[in-house]
């Protein structure tokens, strides 16, 4: 008896493995017109900002088809935890939307050398049914801060407003509090996800949501199924955030501990190198070489 | 009197209807969870799930019969030396009152707390990155207790002859128990190891914090030290129950909500097959071997 | 002659005696009281790292248990609020509810398979209660976020716009602790001589009579015990009720309003924190009180064990 439900758990196994196995030839996608280094060897863990996530994800995939002997993972858990995790050791690149002295004390910051590899703009989004296009900073404010709680308060329908944010140690939520709100905290009572892409799918699935997301999760609106807001009528896009027009943005940061080695120094010298750069915009990231003076001024 | 009579009779037969219903609602109720998640995860199937990368549930579903088999190799021997300590050795003193106190509190702690300590243990004070194998030792923790007690139960079950018979052949006590009890007891310790794999397949909290949330393994890769290498057992990876759970947060991929119903259909067959096999398992000892419990 | 040889070798064994006797009796009782070591061990670990809060940071139990204020930095200097009351009552709002909701169906699930239908009860809803303890509690989880919240939002599109609520995290929890109750109440049921059933069917009671009046009273310590060990289930349930209780850290103003519970924080926040930082203590504050909690109930049910003991023996 303990030898046929053997037998069939190994059968199970080998059927799984079989399909699988022939499944696993049509690897991912490739965009040809990219160089991409080969011949690197190693391993490389990173965590940290989920607004950079799809970026450092897109460059994983692209080298490690370029390289099969290589292993790259990339994790969520926001900017905060990957500050954290670099400097305990526990991964090799932490990313994150905020420089590191921002999210830890000065002598831990200091041991963090930090590698900016592009910007990204944060949008406050909102539930398809909610028909406000544009909201003022005033007006922003008093809805995060719990001030306000119903659409038709500012210009919509009679809708209840739901707040949806991140949890203190995200990037995200620190730019969006630094730029959109300038500096006041938001009101306890908002449900929190613990990455952008959960975030998402809240603010698309409740009525009344807003919450706000960075432009990489945004770049197919039809798909992503929320709409953007105006703020103070200025749409949220990485040529404003160029321009100075639009204030709600943050460089993105990829921190090492120490000067980057082997692999994660290929790594991170990919990401910011001019081949990659053809596919920082597509992917909804804004290129730091394009800021001009008064946008750079105003992020100091 | 009458009316009182009758007003029993009708109470009497207002409460059994009732509990018709509930009892065979729990029935209904069962067969409608399973067969709809059952049938959930297969509508949305797509061969690319089974795939072994990124977009397919074949590394989480490896890694999770991973884990458990190294949890096993664990727990079991350890799990069956508390057992026998426990029907065997034990006299009942203070030391061993309080053995039992310690495997009902194993049994009975949060699964968090257990990934608590095992992240604490395992990892931060080996300074080591999330693996498998503080995983696999974290879910050790948790089925040892289940399998002592099947243990020590089994043996207790046994008929005092077999212990009688083999001491007066002069076989000494360890050789007694090593070598006529465990094997009479074997089949029904079988059955609590296959039911101690089922919950370790459905463990996902105590594996948060120790084997980490991400898999990254290349089968073409067979050098054991390589953090690559599927049977490296210092590599962290997911099992399925904490699959769903990532996909629920990080959620990049489009598909990820039809990825978890498929990974709880996978995640119910296998639990379900381990349950039914050790139910079977025992129908089949109990008549062969005549033993009634 | 092979018998000689045989029976020759195995007394030899017995008296060449310490490597096949003393050594396995020494390595079994090692590992016997090694579970105490292990138990041991991790009740220290959660007590030095969750008393950190009080020493280090030096906030009072009594603002971690009673204050709402959570406002914890997570850095080692410290200087935040601790106040967990908001999580110890969204533990204890959805334990309780979800009891509530459970114990009636358990019962009359116990009932039914052992008293009105004893056949179809151990053929077919026996198993099938064994086979609801096997569910992976993550799919309670997910299934109570993609159905039950679903729901939930068309039904109470207003008071619930995501589904998520006491009610969602209650109905996941009672359906996990089900099985645990209903097998423990069986048992317990079933282990009710039958002198005191025979006895009220001679006094001409309705079966109903019998299973209210005599049944249920005899089995009461059981039935408790097993209502105790599904509380102490739900207590410790992480995942599936993150899922759905919406992991809003305010307090619930009603039973459709989402708010926050002790597991689901620690899982969802403990990996952002840093070791030995504020917030890393505090939540391990609330683990070592999870611990105490279910240390609690260990003990309950033994007393009620001990006072069925004593009752049998009048």
């Amino acid at each position: 008896m303990k030898k046929l439900i053997t037998a069939i758990v190994m059968a199970m196994c080998i059927t799984i493995g079989a399909v699988g196995l022939s499944s696993c030839s049509n690897g991912g996608e490739s965009t040809s017109d990219i160089v991409v280094p080969t011949g690197l060897t190693g391993t490389v863990t990173a965590d940290g900002s989920s607004a950079l996530l799809p970026l450092a994800q897109a460059a994983a995939d692209l080298l490690k088809d370029a390289n099969p002997n290589i292993s790259i993972t990339v994790n969520g858990g926001g900017s905060g935890t990957g500050i954290k995790d670099v400097a305990a050791g526990k991964v090799d690149i932490g990313n994150s939307d905020l420089f590191a002295e921002e999210k830890t004390d000065a002598v831990t910051a200091a041991t963090l050398v930090d590698h900016k590899v592009c910007i990204v703009v944060m949008a406050p989004i909102v539930n398809p049914e909610v028909t406000v296009a544009s909201l003022t900073t005033a007006q922003l404010i008093q809805i995060f801060t719990g001030a306000v709680t119903n659409w038709k308060d500012v210009g919509g329908s009679d809708m209840n407003i739901v707040l949806c944010t991140r949890p203190s140690s995200s990037g995200t939520r620190a730019l969006f509090t630094k730029y959109a709100l300038n500096g006041n905290s938001e009101t306890a009572g908002a449900f929190e996800s613990d990455n952008s892409g959960e975030l998402l799918t809240k603010v698309k699935e409740t009525k009344g949501a807003i919450g706000y997301m960075a432009l990489s999760y945004l770049t197919d609106l039809s798909k992503a199924g929320v709409k953007k807001v105006k703020l103070n009528g200025v749409d949220a896009s990485n040529e404003n955030a160029y321009s100075g027009t639009y204030s709600v943005w943050g460089y993105e940061h990829m921190y090492t501990k120490g000067e980057a080695t082997g692999l994660a120094k290929d790594f991170i010298e990919f990401m910011q190198g001019t081949e990659f750069g053809k596919k920082i915009e597509e992917l909804g990231y804004g290129v730091s070489s394009k800021l001009t003076n008064t946008a750079i001024n105003s992020h100091k | 009197m009458k009316r009182k009579f009758e007003r029993a009779r009708a109470e009497n037969a207002v409460m059994t209807s009732v509990l018709y219903v509930f009892g065979i609602s729990a029935l209904i109720l069962l067969i409608i969870l399973c067969g709809y998640i059952i049938i959930k995860g297969f509508i949305s199937f797509e061969p690319e799930f089974l795939s072994f990368n990124r977009h397919g549930i074949g590394n989480q579903f490896f890694n999770t019969v991973y884990l458990v088999f190294l949890s096993l190799v664990i727990s079991a021997p350890l799990g069956i030396a508390a057992g026998i300590y426990l029907a065997e050795y034990s006299k009942d003193n203070a030391v061993n009152r309080a053995i039992r106190i310690c495997v009902e509190t194993l049994s009975s702690l949060p699964s968090i707390v257990v990934g608590l300590f095992g992240s604490l243990v395992f990892i931060e004070y080996t300074h080591s990155h999330w693996n498998l194998m503080a995983g696999a030792l974290a879910v050790s923790i948790l089925n040892l207790p289940l399998i002592a007690t099947t243990t020590e139960d089994a043996f207790k079950a046994l008929p005092q002859a077999y212990k009688k018979g083999s001491m007066c052949l002069g076989a000494t006590h360890w050789q007694t128990v090593y070598k006529v009890m465990l094997p009479a007891c074997m089949p029904r310790i079988i059955t609590g190891i296959i039911l101690a794999a089922g919950r370790g397949f459905g463990e996902a909290a105590a594996l948060l914090f120790t084997a980490g949330m991400s898999t990254d393994i290349n089968w073409g890769q067979w050098n054991i030290t390589s953090k690559l290498c599927p049977l490296n057992p210092f590599r962290p990876g997911e099992t399925l129950s904490l699959y769903i759970w990532v996909l629920r947060s990080e959620s990049i991929n489009p598909k990820a909500s039809e990825i978890a119903d498929f990974s709880g259909a996978v995640l119910i067959l296998l639990v379900l097959l381990f349950s039914v096999s050790a139910r079977l398992l025992n129908h089949y000892l109990d008549k062969k071997s005549g033993m009634t419990k | 002659m092979k018998d000689k040889t045989k029976f020759n070798s195995a007394a030899n064994n017995s008296q060449g005696g310490f490597l096949n006797e003393g050594l396995w009796k020494i390595i079994i009782t090692a590992i016997g009281i090694a579970v105490i070591g292990l138990t041991l061990a991790i009740a220290v670990f959660l007590a030095v790292k969750g008393s950190a809060t009080f020493y280090k940071f030096h906030h009072s139990v009594f603002e971690f248990l009673f204050s709402s204020d959570w406002n914890p930095q997570d850095t080692e200097a410290g200087g935040g609020n601790v106040g967990a009351l908001i999580f110890i009552c969204g533990s204890l709002i959805t334990c309780f509810l979800a009891l509530a909701l459970v114990t009636p169906f358990s019962l009359s699930v116990a009932l039914f398979m052992t008293e009105i239908s004893p056949r179809l009860g151990k053929r077919l809803i026996q198993p099938a209660v064994e086979m609801f303890v096997g569910i992976p509690s993550i799919i309670y989880g997910w299934v109570g976020y993609t159905v039950l919240c679903k729901w939930i939002k068309t039904v109470f599109p207003d008071k619930a716009p995501t589904g998520m609520s006491v009610l969602a995290g209650s109905i996941v929890l009672a359906v996990m602790i089900f099985p645990t109750i209903t097998t423990v109440a069986a048992d317990a049921i079933r282990s009710v001589p039958s002198e005191y059933r025979k006895a009220a069917y001679a006094l001409g009671s309705t079966r109903w009579q019998v299973l209210s009046s005599v049944v249920i009273p005899s089995a009461k310590q059981g039935l408790l015990t097993g209502i105790i060990l599904g509380l102490s289930r739900a207590f410790g349930e992480t995942l599936a009720v993150a899922f759905v209780i919406g992991r809003v850290r305010a307090f619930p103003t009603s039973i459709l309003s989402p708010t926050y519970n002790m597991t689901a924080i620690i899982a969802g926040e403990m990996g952002d924190t840093m070791n030995g930082g504020e917030k890393n203590s505090a939540l391990w504050t609330m683990a070592l009180l999870l611990f105490i909690i279910s240390m609690f109930f260990i003990i309950v049910i033994h007393r009620i064990g001990k006072g069925k003991k004593n009752e049998k023996k009048i």
